[in-house]
């Protein structure tokens, strides 16, 4: 029994292993997420942060090393269906109603149509779009839509949050917004979250810890506690989050020096 | 005037009005420069041909059958073989998904044979299927018709976002399902597309096999054996009944894609 929610054991990656392409994504990965812990991975492009993320998701083995979910072997974790994703594109399917997309991972599960129901209305109410479960997704505005793609990422309440710069595509203030709401969604089910991101400011806002990773092959450069509690629009003026913002700048600056 | 019959005479309206002007000013000017009606027949004569020939062999057209036969026997030709090129296309495409090295093994050749004009090879299943039999001018149909169907619907089963794949995989979902739950729904606007251009394809396919050879009593031999008697306004007529089952066809064709795809953002008009 462990008590990490993810515990990454020196990952490699290598892709296209042996070939003229080779590239090393990862080296000597640890980390060690605990369970509710908000973790952003940040880095300039090349850096490896998606392909950790993958890694973790069981999307992407690693050439060498372990990753462990809730004490399982990630693979396992997957089947188990123990995490939620969530993209920068919102991914969601055309061909079903906003309703239908949320609850398409209940259905793969084997759920009865009234229990996905209830569901999917809960989490509408949760995102605050109550309204919108039989509109089909063109109907929705970006902001709107990346909202579902999180309620359907957290329709099955897993204990962890795998994202993938979610926030990447939309304007800044519906960016600001959303962060708002991730937080108090996770705060309200104790999720675990792996965020990626490429914003100083979202992470240290986010954030528990800031993994700063450097790039070729992708490597820990070093790790920022952040940990501003309870957050508001305030804490965005807040001097401490200019403190932890600056500390993370700084330490992306000391990685773009380095490569 | 309820709201939808005005919005759809809204939409209709222009391409009626055009429609009427094209074929008034094609009248006027057959008329009025006094063309003869063996390069151009006035669409009243045509018109007139082809309400003697519609179902009666006596009247104006030559041979032994009439135009709604003839119409009728190059529908049977050009449905049979638009259905199994449809089949065969959906199929291959369905096979090349699942196989991946196999398509990129068969796609090249599959682009191969599509660059050769397919119709050229119309006297060459004559000879393998036999001259009068329906089944050479078939082979032609489905040839021209699998080609956009398979092309389009591989596209539309293996173009899927990166992010949609990653997804089902993060639950776990085998490939069947993500065949039956992304990959077929993805490819249903791809097939469709190619449906549309592929049911007046059929008609042209068809018509054009039948010049080649094949029965008698089809559009195609009517309008030659009419053009070749300097009976044009005949000739005309055949092709007026070609036009109408290749406008049927594609008709059909639309309907079935609003009926499967009730999810489609309605098109912006212009």
């Amino acid at each position: 029994m462990t008590s990490s929610a993810v515990l990454v054991k020196g990952v490699d990656k290598v892709f296209n292993a042996g070939s003229g392409s080779e590239v090393k994504a990862l080296s000597g990965i640890d980390l060690d997420i605990a369970p509710g812990e908000f973790v952003s991975l940040i880095g300039p492009s090349g850096c490896g942060k998606s392909t950790l993320l993958r890694v973790i998701a069981d999307l992407v083995a690693p050439t060498t090393g372990t990753v462990e979910v809730f004490g399982k072997p990630a693979p396992q974790a997957r089947i188990d269906q123990d995490y939620g994703m969530a993209f920068q594109s919102a991914g969601l399917f055309d061909w079903r109603k906003v309703a239908a997309n949320i609850e398409l991972p209940l259905e793969l599960m084997g759920w009865s149509k009234a229990d996905r129901r209830a569901r999917a209305r809960e989490m509408l109410e949760l995102v605050k779009l109550p309204e919108f479960g039989d509109h089909y997704p063109w109907q929705l505005s970006g902001g709107m839509q990346q909202r579902v793609a999180i309620a359907r990422a957290l329709s099955f309440k897993p204990q962890l949050l795998l994202m993938d710069e979610p926030f990447g595509a939309l304007d800044e203030m519906t960016r600001e917004h959303m962060q708002n709401e991730l937080l108090g969604i996770t705060a309200e089910v104790g999720t675990t979250v792996v965020f990626v991101t490429h914003s100083i400011s979202e992470a240290a806002f986010l954030s528990d810890r800031v993994v700063v990773l450097s790039p070729r092959p992708g490597r820990v450069h070093s790790i920022v506690d952040v940990k501003l509690g309870d957050r508001t629009d305030d804490t965005r003026e807040d001097p401490e989050f200019f403190t932890k913002a600056t500390e993370i700048r700084e330490a992306l600056r000391d990685v773009e020096a380095a490569a | 005037m309820n709201r939808a019959l005005s919005q759809r005479l809204e939409s209709f309206g222009p391409a009626l009005v055009v429609g009427a002007a094209f074929f008034g000013v094609w009248e006027l000017a057959v008329r009025a420069l006094d063309i003869q009606e063996f390069l151009l027949p006035k669409p009243t004569s045509i018109l007139a041909a082809l309400r003697e020939g519609w179902s009666s062999s006596e009247g104006g057209t030559l041979g032994t059958v009439s135009l709604r036969e003839a119409g009728f026997n190059t529908s049977m030709i050009a449905v049979s073989g638009l259905v199994m090129g449809v089949v065969l296309g959906v199929l291959l495409a369905l096979v090349i998904t699942r196989f991946t090295n196999l398509g990129s093994a068969v796609t090249p050749l599959a682009v191969a044979v599509n660059a050769t004009p397919i119709v050229a090879l119309a006297p060459i299943f004559n000879a393998w299927f036999g001259l009068t039999s329906n089944a050479s001018n078939q082979a032609v149909v489905i040839a021209v018709v699998f080609f956009p169907v398979f092309v389009n619907t591989a596209k539309g089963l293996t173009e899927v976002h990166p992010n949609q794949l990653e997804l089902m995989r993060s639950y776990g979902a085998s490939e069947l399902t993500i065949l039956r739950r992304v990959r077929i729904p993805n490819a249903l606007p791809f097939f469709f597309t190619s449906l549309r251009i592929s049911a007046p394809l059929s008609v042209i396919a068809a018509i054009v096999a039948e010049y080649f050879g094949g029965p008698l009593s089809r559009l195609g031999p009517v309008i030659t054996q009419n053009a070749s008697f300097a009976r044009y306004d005949a000739a005309w007529a055949a092709i007026v009944v070609a036009s109408g089952v290749g406008l049927g066809l594609f008709v059909i064709a639309v309907l079935a894609e609003k009926a499967a795809m009730p999810w489609k953002r309605p098109e912006e008009r212009p």
